[in-house]
């Protein structure tokens, strides 16, 4: 198989791995829209940990992004 | 090449080539968009706070609003020493981000953050400051940090393992979670903007179905605005855990 071909299906492969930080995100909205539902006052003070939790899951799908973009425009 | 995707984050040189020493100091066009950030950011607090009245106007309530903003995240995250010691620290680096992002969104402008350089060079400078500080405040008791308490002690030389992995990927997913965030979405903007003069050619139906990606590429914008402003309270955000690790080792 031609090389860059490869790369491109490796691209594509590595995209996958964003859908794990997509179920990550996902559960850690849901849950803090679940705990705000139930204590509305105390909601707001939990917004540094929400974005927190938030970025940190969201850092490993950037991880496989990154890879795709490597495959994509780097390595040619 | 206007319908390259890439070709927005390519860096061209404005001024004649500049050398100093060994480093290649041209000014390029995202030169001028950090100079531009960090211009159009001093001026604005230096013209809102000009009169620094008890009952402020609008401007100077933007001022301060984002003032006060970043001065709780701070005091929350990192303490009051953390405020006393690194508030102008994390004030620059939201403001210089911010500014970056937002200037970024305008159409043909240059988004500096979208260069991994840039975030590379800010996340090493809070990394080392974390590791100055931290070495210098607590000595030897600094590595506490990677020795949490409570843990058993049969798990505990893996969890010191992990936590070293941890620290020292830090500066990577620091610098890469704004770079690729910034890049991503203009990507994706560029794209789907690329749809529209893409189906009005092929004619026909096909050219009224044009409007789906315009009206996608707006709301596709509007998140892009939610994304710059949140991408810079992340990165100020995660500054702030970071030193706060360095100032109090072991109470994470």
């Amino acid at each position: 198989m031609d090389a860059h071909a490869a790369a491109l299906i490796g691209a594509g492969i590595a995209c996958i791995g964003m859908g794990g930080a997509g179920v990550g995100v996902g559960i850690i909205f849901g849950n803090f829209l679940q705990g705000a539902l139930r204590n509305p006052t105390e909601a707001p003070k939990q917004f540094g940990n929400l974005i927190f939790g938030f970025a940190v899951t969201e850092a490993l799908g950037i991880f496989s992004l990154l890879i795709a973009l490597l495959l994509l425009f780097v390595i040619r | 090449m206007s319908n390259d995707p890439i070709h927005q984050f390519h860096i061209n040189p404005i001024s004649p080539p500049i050398h100093l020493g060994a480093v290649d100091a041209t000014f390029t066009n995202a030169s001028l968009f950090m100079v531009a950030g960090v211009a159009v950011a001093s001026g604005f607090m230096a013209w809102a706070m000009r009169s620094q009245a008890l009952v402020p106007n609008r401007a100077q309530s933007v001022a301060e609003i984002g003032y006060g903003f970043i001065h709780s995240m701070v005091r929350d995250a990192a303490g009051e020493e953390g405020v006393k010691r690194f508030f102008p620290f994390v004030f620059t680096l939201f403001t210089f981000i911010f500014m970056a992002n937002m200037l970024g969104m305008f159409p043909y402008w240059f988004a500096s953050t979208s260069q991994i350089v840039i975030t590379a060079t800010m996340a090493l400078m809070v990394f080392l400051t974390v590791l100055v500080v931290g070495v210098g405040k607590n000595g030897v008791k600094f590595l506490k940090l990677f020795v949490p308490s409570g843990v058993p002690i049969y798990i505990l030389p893996f969890v010191v393992l992990i936590e070293i992995i941890s620290f020292f990927s830090r500066p990577l997913s620091h610098a890469v979670r704004l770079w690729a965030n910034v890049l991503a979405g203009h990507l994706v903007l560029k794209v789907f903007a690329g749809f529209v003069p893409m189906m009005v050619a092929a004619g026909g139906i096909v050219a009224v179905g044009s409007v789906l990606p315009l009206v996608l590429t707006v709301a596709l914008y509007a998140l892009e605005f939610l994304v710059a402003f949140l991408q810079a309270y992340v990165f100020a955000l995660l500054t702030c855990i970071y030193l706060n690790d360095a100032l109090h080792p072991g109470h994470h």
